[in-house]
């Protein structure tokens, strides 16, 4: 309607700007009275266009008020509920098949931390279910609780109970608890975001499968590019390599450096160096001497980790929804000496005791379509030579400490695994395993590992 | 050991960066804060326009940047819920977090669509806070950039002026633009379309886009040529004029879907750096747009 008013308006004034020939009088009169008409069309647009400026407002007003609306009523409705903790649980299974018998399961040249080292068992078996609980606790603290299930059943074990700091600042966090450490790569993660259905043979022998500080852990950040982590960790307690000490004081220690970075768009890695610190004392195994029989022997004294790791991972542009390839790998180290207490229960002889015991593994996981990934894995262990006081000394033979005979371990392990979606897995692994000195493990996982709940953020 | 702490002491001493330091999870957000901050802001951004948004890795490099931001711009309601959370964790910055004036989120500034009724992941990638790809919208850009101006101004005041004077200007020109936009996209009101993943609805609801199908058959979940054949059949009477896909996606079921059909397959830049032409917001939209008219000739 206004731009036909417009129109006749532009058509009068091209009338009224007509160049005047007769009867002037007339046309001067015509040209008043559109004059007139003019004016007061103007002041009638103007006024319509008032009225419309304000409608719009209008308008804006209804949907801004709208989007309020909605907002609001997206809303949960206040409870107590409301504070609820992010809750996930991981369930998992295997088929497993071995061809050697998973009781006897032992690395050569290395002493055995427990009976978790090993696969569990044969056949169908459920893994360890996990149940987490995270939320923040006020501004200043976040906790995060794991409990695991063993399936053998012996209730249930505090896999992770720990706080920490959520505005230290100045890049600094500290942890305080129970918590992963943060030594290494795969130590950090928990063994649902595994590549593989278990861990590497050196974390087995050395970490006695992952490391866990009952104590507190300070990390710090520097405000670079480039990625630059300190991290400084003091614990009590027992796990392995260290013992119980029922002391006041620090019985582990870890340090660890790792720096990591971008490689243009399409890659990106992280590097570092650890040192895990103890001194176990009475930390006892299971032998068998030159007689046949069963003796328990006990290590004491100070006990040196370094690891060195390293990840690279790549994907077109940066998007690995399509292809990527990971490739891995961390270096052990460990020197230990001290003493060594032969059967602690009966003849009760001490000596010395010495050992640097190294190991690796490798590996490369390539997703070569969406949701499929393939991978390969190697492992190596090297007990060096054991120097053992008791022998040297000709009081026992090498025969009387069989478990630490001179071996190095070997593992090659195939992985296929399929992700549907980010919640669930399904993994077939294949690994020819030569953990023992006298045998040849073939073995073989089905597997599947789903999580429920919360949505956890996985580390790089 | 002295060679450490000597490092360490001059890693200490770097000089604290006088401008306002944003890390921005997209690139929207990135260059959004850029028109608003000029050269008063130091912008990092995290993805690139061909990285999916939902799956980033804390890699690295990000716990690095987020250490040093001032200011993070998200889009939330959950799209980056896989790798955001750990970044503020790892970080070990406290501006940073929840509840903190140092995080903001876009998807708060904007009525959401696609609110679900029903949360259960058999549902496929849903999230319940809506759908997250609001920037397919330029209106939402500006009720995002009004609210991310004002943050901005909180965050650095010494500088607020500056901000609000760059987004007067702005936000002017991108109404032009949106004018114009509009005037273009006039054509494509009520034109029926199939898009890959659900990331459209935004766009869908400003050009009056009539969206007839998705492909995949859950938010997140890939079609298998079986579940395509069928759904080429039950679209057929809505005859689609083409099939929408994001730059950052595989084209291999739009593109199935579009020679079976015979309808082209679009491929939108969806974000900045999506494609040569989607170098800032402008180049964004009048990209999108120009391929969308493009289309139905």
């Amino acid at each position: 309607m206004n731009r036909t008013s417009i129109a006749v308006l532009a058509a009068s004034g091209l009338l009224a700007s007509l160049p005047a020939s007769a009867a002037d009088a007339d046309l001067n009169a015509l040209r008043d009275e559109i004059r007139q008409l003019r004016d007061s069309y103007e002041q009638r647009i103007a006024a319509l266009e008032a009225r419309l400026a304000q409608a719009e407002n209008q308008a804006g007003a209804a949907e801004r008020s709208a989007r309020e609306a909605t907002v609001t009523a997206s809303q949960k409705p206040a409870s107590e509920a409301a504070f609820n903790p992010g809750i996930y649980a991981i369930l998992s299974g295997t088929y497993t098949r071995l061809s050697q018998d998973p009781r006897h399961y032992s690395i050569g040249g290395f002493v055995p931390p427990g009976d978790e080292i090993g696969p569990r068992r044969r056949g169908f078996g459920v893994g360890e279910s996990e149940i987490g609980l995270s939320a923040n606790v006020d501004q200043l603290f976040r906790g995060q609780l794991t409990i695991s299930l063993p399936p053998e059943g012996g209730g249930a074990e505090v896999e992770e109970a720990y706080i920490q700091t959520l505005g230290l600042g100045h890049g600094a966090t500290l942890k305080a608890g129970r918590f992963l450490s943060g030594i290494g790569y795969l130590n950090g993660q928990h063994p649902h975001s595994w590549d593989f259905a278990d861990a590497p043979l050196v974390y087995k022998a050395m970490l006695g499968g992952q490391l866990r500080n009952d104590g507190v852990q300070l990390k710090w950040l520097a405000p670079t590019d480039l990625m630059v982590e300190l991290g400084a960790e003091m614990a009590s307690g027992g796990p392995f390599p260290s013992t119980d000490r029922n002391s006041n004081g620090v019985t582990v220690g870890t340090l660890s450096a790792h720096l990591g970075g971008d490689i243009g768009v399409s890659s990106n890695w992280r590097a570092g160096v650890s040192l895990l610190a103890t001194s176990p004392r009475d930390r006892a195994y299971d032998d068998t001497n030159a007689a046949g029989a069963d003796v328990t022997n006990a290590i004491s004294g100070r006990s040196r980790t370094w690891v060195a790791d390293a990840v690279w991972k790549w994907a077109p542009n940066g998007n690995p929804t399509e292809r990527n390839l990971v490739l891995q790998g961390e270096y052990f180290h460990r020197h230990e000496s001290g003493s060594l207490a032969y059967d602690v229960n009966g003849a009760g002889l001490a000596g010395d005791y010495a050992s640097r015991q190294s190991g690796f593994y490798a590996q490369a996981v390539y997703q070569f379509m969406p949701r499929w990934r393939i991978g390969y894995r190697y492992d190596r262990l090297d007990s060096g030579t054991t120097s053992i006081g008791l022998e040297k000394s000709g009081l026992l033979s090498a025969a009387d400490f069989p478990v630490l005979a001179s071996y190095r371990p070997q593992r090659n392990s195939l992985m296929l695994d399929w992700t549907p979606t980010e919640f669930s897995r399904l993994r077939l692994q294949f690994a020819r395993d030569q953990s023992r000195p006298d045998a040849t493990d073939n073995q073989l996982w089905l597997q599947y590992i789903v999580s429920l709940g919360a949505h956890g953020a996985h580390r790089y | 050991m002295r060679f450490l702490i000597l490092v360490l002491a001059s890693l200490l001493a770097l000089p604290a960066q006088a401008a306002l330091n944003v890390f921005a999870t997209v690139p929207e957000w990135g260059a959004l804060a850029r028109e608003i901050g000029g050269d008063k802001v130091d912008v990092f951004t995290a993805t690139g326009g061909l990285q999916d948004p939902h799956h980033i890795q804390a890699r690295p490099s990000l716990i690095a940047r987020a250490r040093n931001a001032d200011l993070l711009v998200a889009t939330g309601a959950e799209l980056e819920i896989g790798w955001l959370p750990l970044l503020q964790r790892e970080s070990g910055n406290p501006r940073i977090q929840t509840g903190q004036p140092g995080l903001f989120e876009a998807a708060r500034q904007v009525a959401m669509k696609d609110l679900p009724t029903r949360l259960d992941r058999a549902e496929g990638d849903i999230h319940p806070g809506g759908n997250p790809h609001i920037q397919t919208d330029p209106r939402n850009i500006l009720a995002v950039g009004a609210a991310l101006t004002e943050r901005m101004a909180q965050l650095a005041p010494a500088d607020a002026s500056v901000y609000r004077a760059n987004w007067k200007a702005f936000s002017e020109r991108w109404q032009a633009a949106i004018a114009r936009w509009e005037k273009q996209a006039a054509p494509l009101r009520g034109v029926p379309v199939v898009v890959q993943h659900k990331a459209f609805p935004y766009l869908e609801d400003w050009l009056g886009l009539k969206d007839v199908a998705a492909l995949e058959p859950k938010p997140g979940v890939e079609a298998s040529v079986a579940y395509l054949g069928t759904l080429l059949g039950r679209v057929a009477g809505a005859a689609p004029r083409m099939v929408l896909v994001a730059a950052y996606q595989s084209p291999q079921a739009a593109e199935w879907f579009g020679r079976e059909a015979k309808v082209p397959v679009v491929v939108v830049p969806f974000t900045i750096g999506g494609n040569e032409r989607a170098k800032d917001l402008f180049g964004l939209f009048d990209d999108t747009i120009d391929r969308l008219v493009g289309a139905l000739k």
